[in-house]
């Protein structure tokens, strides 16, 4: 009995570190923080967390199938799925968001469940269950060398994009007045708007960053899953939330690492583990997300033992 | 005097539910299954507001007991003959066993109840945002494990010849039953314990109320609830694991939020009227004639208008459309002066 955990052990340990499980592992913990830099600075700002946000990258991924099933070029497709992504968040901003700010954020996660339910509905009534090809950049998946391993492409190009958003927008939070006005925001929207920070401007840029990000997630995912479908990224953006929660909700960087953390872990199991006990590949993440909840409700990569949220 | 007067809150769900089962006692064959439909929301809704809100801390777990309770009472019912030609894997003790119709429900309620219970002794010290994700880990792994793991149940195969025992006489008795347990729970000092935490949760410690063992009650009865309304609904219609997972979390919750959270009535009303649009709009999907004007809407309506309604409700009413209170005879009052309420 103990020889068969032994062996099973080695072989799980075995494929973890192979080049080839941790880079795609790295990829996929690459889309998961852009997701989750997408969602934390909503929070920051807003105090909402935003279920819709795969919606959003469902409509990302809809326009990307669009310009692909009409042969546009790559640029033009994604450039669609920008102006779509970014052009829908404005919109549910301003419908949505707006009219519930300052209500608890329990009920605008509620309320945000109720779009991503309106949204993802709207698409099956318009694609069908079955949904759309977006194809233009599959070819992405094939291998490429680096030394003496093989990793697919996306994996370095997922991870490379990730790299380069969250550097322009550390830029854009640091070295510019709106990143300021934001920052101040997160910190404490009273008092920011007290001494002149513009609630509206400032959520609306939040809003709109986001977008960029959900657009720039949605070519990303559309390349490892080609089959867009109305429920197209729902359950990755269930996998980040949790991500986003545990990693620490109060700050866009430890958000941000528990994005890439949930994202890296799922990738190294699922990598791993054989296929009899990867079909339980989403209880283990969702156990130790309950765990991590339980011994640091505050976040794992948030500082000291402040407390969020008093009962 | 007192018990009579606070009853008076018990006539408006109550009179609500046997409507609605007398009105589909009239109807034919066909429509009768919307009104058992609805009876069976109006079960896990009761349920979901058991904890929900008394407590006013968000669940999206609960359709994972409504799950667990489906399974109990589907895996118990169906003919030992008949189980292995949809559950080959069955652990021994339940591929032997069946029990009846009654004892199927009441099973599925206690073992609902208890997973609850154990779920919720960790879970019940978190609260906010953190609780939420809590709950939709729980309806995850619920929802992963029954998918997969068929040693207890059909897996990713439907219930079939589970005996379909749900008509409208049980579908309205369990609904009356589950309603008058979170009536009595409501009333109960526990009950009034959570609520006072709900409302101000300093204050309710400081009179010594402890919010943790109060919440953990109201998840597990709430459980058992839920778990009931699982076994309900496993013998009114052939259940598959998609069934009790996103979808249905989505609508139960919309159901009491657009019905108001807080109060029983909201919760009773919430259900039947999202359940009557969804009815009218299922009819409309394959075309229906009302006054002479015929509707033929596309497939998928009834979620978009459902969930636009919940939208517009936290949008606009976030009480609800009761306001969350129960329903008061305010004439009655006015006819008899009532005494000073500091007792309450």
């Amino acid at each position: 009995m103990s020889a068969v955990l032994a062996s099973g052990l080695t072989d799980f340990l075995r494929d973890a570190v192979d080049p080839q499980v941790q880079a795609d592992a790295m990829g996929l913990g690459a889309i998961f923080a852009l997701m989750a830099v997408g969602i934390g600075l909503v929070f920051g700002v807003l105090r909402l967390i935003n279920f819709a946000y795969g919606q959003l990258i469902m409509a990302g991924g809809f326009a990307l199938a669009f310009a692909s099933e009409r042969g546009w070029p790559v640029v033009a497709g994604i450039a669609l799925c920008v102006v779509v992504v970014v052009g829908l968040s404005l919109v549910m901003e301003r419908i949505v968001f707006r009219p519930l700010r300052g209500q608890s954020p329990a009920s605008m996660l509620v309320a945000t469940f109720a779009v991503a339910f309106l949204l993802q509905s709207i698409a099956l009534i318009w694609f069908g269950p079955l949904g759309k090809n977006a194809i233009s950049l599959v070819e992405l998946n094939q291998p490429v060398s680096i030394g003496s391993v093989e990793v697919r492409k996306i994996s370095v190009v997922s991870l490379a994009t990730a790299l380069v958003a969250l550097a322009l927008l550390v830029l854009l939070l640091n070295r510019t007045s709106i990143g300021l006005h934001m920052r101040a925001a997160a910190l404490d929207f009273p008092t920011a708007r007290l001494v002149g920070v513009r609630a509206n401007a400032v959520s609306a840029v939040a809003v709109v960053l986001a977008g960029l990000l959900a657009a720039t997630g949605a070519v990303l995912l559309t390349v490892q899953y080609p089959t867009v479908t109305p429920t197209f990224a729902l359950r990755e953006t269930i996998i980040v939330l949790a991500g986003v929660v545990l990693g620490g909700m109060n700050r866009l960087y430890s958000a941000t690492l528990g994005g890439f953390a949930i994202g890296y872990v799922f990738g190294v199991l699922g990598g791993a583990l054989p296929t009899n006990q990867s079909q339980y590949l989403t209880s283990f993440v969702f156990a130790l997300v309950i765990v991590v909840l339980l011994l640091r409700p505050e976040g794992l990569f948030t500082r000291g033992g402040r407390v969020v949220e008093r009962v | 005097m007192r018990a009579p007067r606070s009853l008076v809150q018990l006539i408006g769900p109550v009179g609500l539910v046997v409507a609605a089962a007398l009105v589909g006692a009239t109807v034919s064959r066909t429509t009768e299954i919307y009104f058992i439909n609805a009876l069976v929301a109006v079960s896990m809704v009761v349920a979901l507001y058991v904890f929900v809100g008394n407590s006013g801390v968000l669940s999206f777990g609960h359709i994972s007991f409504v799950a667990v309770g489906a399974w109990t009472a589907g895996v118990l019912s169906v003919p030992e003959a008949e189980k292995p030609a949809f559950m080959p894997y069955l652990f021994g003790f339940l591929r032997d066993t069946t029990v009846g119709n009654v004892e199927s429900l009441v099973l599925a309620g206690v073992v609902a109840g208890v997973f609850a219970l154990l779920v919720g002794l960790p879970l019940m010290r978190l609260s906010g945002l953190a609780a939420g994700i809590a709950t939709f880990a729980v309806l995850e792994i619920t929802n992963n494990v029954l998918r997969y793991y068929e040693n207890v149940g059909p897996g990713l195969n439907t219930f079939s010849s589970v005996p379909e025992t749900t008509g409208l006489t049980q579908a309205a008795l369990g609904a009356l039953v589950v309603i008058v347990i979170a009536f009595a729970y409501q009333r109960s000092r526990f009950g009034r314990q959570l609520r006072a935490a709900r409302e101000d949760p300093a204050a309710a410690r400081a009179v010594g109320v402890s919010i943790y063992r109060q919440r953990l009650a109201a998840f597990a009865l709430s459980g058992f609830l839920a778990g009931l309304a699982g076994g309900l609904y496993v013998h009114f219609l052939p259940l598959q694991i998609d069934g009790v997972y996103l979808d249905l979390t989505f609508i139960t919750l919309a159901m009491l939020v657009i019905g108001g959270a807080t109060s029983l009535w909201g919760a009773v009303v919430g259900a039947l009227a999202v359940s009557a649009l969804d009815s009218v709009l299922a009819n409309a999907e394959t075309g229906i004639t009302i006054l002479g004007w015929s509707f033929d809407v596309p497939a998928g309506t009834r979620l978009v208008v459902v969930s636009a309604l919940m939208a517009l409700v936290l949008i606009l009413r976030p009480s609800g459309l009761t306001g969350g209170k129960e329903l008061a005879f305010g004439s009655l009052r006015r006819l008899r002066p009532a005494p000073a309420e500091a007792v309450e």
